[in-house]
């Protein structure tokens, strides 16, 4: 079945239009479009909108917001989000990065979504029509929803305290065996008094380490000190398998880069 | 289905057509417009052989409709030569033999062209990083790294 495009200038408009069966939302187009190239007939009209506002970043002071369809090109290279450029230079080569939006990893199934997990330890809001969910809950529940999102809020501090590594066997771009972020807040003593840590690969879709982010609360950032969070690192865990990796490989591996990442 | 119109620039001319709404730019430029140059390889975004330049950044013309590039400026490898003359770049592949079936040449050009474009004295792993996107089955890399780095050398003493 062929696929048709409307675009509409108003997300409202928009999201008017995806109520009908056979419609699907593109942002960049790197996931739906190579689905439709590769014979998903599920989809039969595309609806994409235009308002300016989804492609805007704002920084005011320590808040972020990003517009949907801000592309990982364009937030590496804003000088306001430089902690996060890391993170949005590991998705894809530099043209897959010119096309690939916010909103879209959002969505992405693993192996993908490299830069929701960095959200996810930033714990990010999610806008959807008018409201404002934490990234959490938005993500157990994606797949039900139906409406455009429209950015993606955080608090970032200049000072630092986030961190991101992605591993991929191919350098410098390939897919994730697994990747990792991490927020962290230390007191003056160096112990841990605040953490969140996102993983990617280890479930279906980016997760939070709750386990060892709890054992890393009050500890040094040691290796003595941190052996806990490590040992808790894929507790509530369900790595996918794919020609990357298996589950078996990235349950092992997670530690080490946990522990590198902590350590750094 | 009825048409819709598309109007962009292609290497500096301007090109309007009547296409099916969902039809990819690879698709458009191909089968529709006439430029070959950018080449089918694999329809996934995973090849980067279908790469072209949209107002100054690298996209993959398999991945993006056309219908979106409505008063875009479009670039592909067949508008680099100039009156019969090839581009830098064009002519360091051919003396560096960083083509070989050539498949993947025009895509690895495009995004040899954009590196050079916004950085025109890269570092090796500058050129790399600019190209891991695009693949190519036959040279092993290294003479299309050479080939650009060259250019870039050729480039720079032009202009000095
Ligand atoms: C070669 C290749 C390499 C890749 N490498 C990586 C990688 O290293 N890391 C990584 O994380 N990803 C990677 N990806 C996957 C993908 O490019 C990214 O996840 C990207 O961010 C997806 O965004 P998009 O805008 O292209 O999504 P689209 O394809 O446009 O959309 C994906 C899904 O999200 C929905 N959607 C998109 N935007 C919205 C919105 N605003 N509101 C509601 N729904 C929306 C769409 O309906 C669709 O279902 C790669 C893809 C390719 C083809
Ligand atoms: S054909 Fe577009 S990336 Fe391979
Ligand atoms: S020259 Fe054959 S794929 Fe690169």
């Amino acid at each position: 079945m062929a696929l048709a495009l409307q675009t509409f200038s108003t997300v409202k408009d928009a999201n008017a239009a995806l109520k009908s069966a056979g419609t699907r939302y593109l942002g960049g187009g790197t996931l739906v479009l190579r689905a439709a190239n590769e014979g998903d007939v599920s989809v039969s009209s595309l609806i994409r909108a235009t308002e300016p506002s989804l492609s805007a970043i704002t920084v005011s002071g320590s808040d972020v917001r990003i517009g949907a369809s801000v592309t990982m090109a364009a937030i590496a290279r804003h000088p306001d989000l430089a902690p996060l450029a890391h993170a949005a230079r590991a998705v894809g080569g530099p043209a897959i990065r010119n096309m690939a939006t916010v909103g879209g990893n959002l969505f992405a199934p693993a192996p993908y979504g490299d830069f929701t997990v960095a959200l996810l330890a930033l714990d990010a809001t999610v806008s959807i029509d008018g409201g404002e969910m934490p990234i959490e809950t938005f993500l157990a529940e994606r797949e039900s929803n139906h409406a455009i999102v429209t950015a993606v809020g955080f608090t970032l501090q200049v000072d630092g305290g986030f961190r991101f590594l992605k591993v991929s066997r191919v350098k410098p771009k390939g897919v994730s065996v697994l990747s990792i972020a991490a927020m962290l807040e230390q007191a003056p003593d160096g112990t841990v008094s605040s953490a969140r840590i996102g993983l990617g690969c280890m479930a279906d879709r980016p997760m939070r380490a709750k386990a060892a982010e709890k054992a890393l609360l009050g500890r040094k950032l040691t290796s003595s000190g941190i052996a806990p969070a490590l040992a808790a690192a894929g507790d509530g865990s369900a790595p996918i398998t794919d020609p990357i990796a298996s589950a078996w490989y990235r349950n092992e591996v997670l530690p080490v880069h946990l522990g590198r990442l902590l350590l750094a | 289905m009825a048409k819709v119109p598309v109007q962009f620039t292609l290497n500096g001319a301007e090109k309007a057509e009547f296409i099916d709404s969902g039809t990819t730019l690879l698709h458009a430029l191909r089968d529709k417009i006439g430029d070959t140059s950018p080449k089918g390889g694999c329809h996934q975004g995973t090849c980067g052989a279908c790469s072209v330049i949209i107002d100054g950044e690298l996209r993959l013309s398999c991945l993006t409709l056309a219908e979106t590039c409505n008063g875009a400026a479009i670039t592909t490898t067949s508008g680099l030569s100039k009156g019969g003359v090839l581009h830098p770049l064009q002519r360091a592949f051919l003396d560096a033999f960083a083509t070989q079936c050539g498949f993947c040449t025009p895509g690895m050009i495009m995004a040899a062209k954009v590196l050079l474009d916004q950085t025109p004295n890269p570092s090796r792993d500058e050129v790399v990083e600019a190209l891991s996107g695009n693949i190519c089955r036959c040279t092993g890399y290294e003479p299309i790294i050479q080939a650009v780095l060259t250019a870039a050398r050729s480039n720079s003493q032009n202009a000095a």
